[in-house]
């Protein structure tokens, strides 16, 4: 742990010198706040990998793109309404994050009920996430027929793309539920009265980046 | 040792706010149909002003130290050189494919396409 107080040192591009000088600690943060953010930048790695994937692909493809935007609608008993279930699968999402925002705030504060609560409602978010993507992903299967070596709207590419990336993603979302539960159970249990609560801020990390990889997929899957 | 990111809670509602009027916005996009440049321009607008948003403000790196932040929004601009690679990659594999498969690309995508349709008709 540091022993320099930050507020002690210098900011800005002086402070950003100082701190990668000759024996000194770089990162005046916890330690496993510096892991969770380089881990995160690996894992920008591996979705940029696949996004720049699609892009190459489907900037090579001679066959038209299928109609996403068709694909993905939803109809509610009358006419199908475009993206539906993304856009609010989108809402859940962001919903989550505002409410892993909150739990980090309430730690900090030291109010272990209302940050466990607060964490188990952003994982049951995050649960409502994927089980709409596992609604989504069988109506694509089974209804539209769309495999990750063809399909009948357009480029074959397209279903290993989908199944790849949005698989990806969901996987990280899952990872994140179970992540978010085994914290907040030990918030609960006052596992950290001693130690401080960054943990629940670098738990709110790693949420805050599935969400982010999120905002880059519906950009890109959904609405390009 | 000093707490972590400790904020007020009105900065995280008004930046939850926000996020929700911009997806709305993005949403918006799809669902009026816009085409050309100006939907590629809005999508990516509307997608860094969220990605912005959240990594500044709910993960909080506006209030990092520079060492911190340059070490994690630094490596990703080298992505750029990687998507720059790719696009000109993308377009020589296009104009490779029209000069030995023609002009017609349903010719060429007929194989997959039966091969779907008869799995599971």
């Amino acid at each position: 742990m540091s022993s320099v107080a930050t507020q002690q040192l210098e900011t800005g591009a002086k402070g950003f010198v100082k701190d990668w000088e000759s024996d000194k600690q770089t990162f005046h943060v916890p330690w496993g706040k510096a892991m969770m953010w380089i881990f995160l930048l690996s894992d920008t790695f591996i979705f940029s990998c696949f996004l720049v994937g699609y892009m190459n692909v489907r900037m090579s493809t001679r066959v038209e793109w299928p109609p996403v935007s068709e694909i993905f609608s939803l109809s509610l008993g009358g006419a199908p309404i475009p993206l539906l279930l993304i856009a609010i699968m989108t809402f859940v999402l962001i919903t989550s994050s505002g409410t892993m925002a909150m739990a980090v705030n309430m730690g900090y504060r030291r109010d272990r009920a209302k940050t466990a609560a607060l964490m188990f409602i952003t994982a049951a978010f995050g649960a409502i996430f994927v089980g709409m993507q596992a609604f989504e992903w069988s109506k694509l299967i089974i209804e539209e027929g769309i495999r990750p070596w063809g399909n009948e709207f357009g480029a074959p590419q397209f279903g290993s793309f989908f199944f790849m990336i949005t698989g990806f993603h969901g996987i990280h979302v899952s990872i994140g539920v179970i992540y978010l539960a085994v914290v907040a159970l030990k918030v609960l249990r006052g596992d950290y009265e001693k130690k401080g609560y960054e943990i629940v801020e670098i738990t709110g990390l790693y949420w805050h980046f599935v969400d982010l990889v999120w905002v880059f997929i519906f950009a890109f899957f959904y609405l390009w | 040792m000093a707490e972590g990111q400790e904020h007020p809670l009105s900065v995280y509602f008004w930046i939850w706010g926000l996020l929700f009027i911009i997806s709305a916005f993005s949403y918006a996009v799809d669902y009026f149909q816009f085409q050309g440049m100006l939907r590629w321009s809005l999508i990516l607008i509307f997608m860094f002003l969220k990605a912005g948003l959240i990594v500044a403000i709910f993960m909080h790196m506006v209030w990092e130290r520079m060492a911190l932040a340059m070490a994690i929004i630094g490596p990703p601009v080298v992505l750029l050189f990687l998507i720059g690679l790719m696009a000109i990659e993308g377009d020589y594999t296009e104009s490779t494919r029209f000069e030995y498969f023609g002009a017609d690309a349903g010719v060429y995508a007929e194989p997959h396409s039966l091969a779907a349709s008869e799995e599971h008709h």
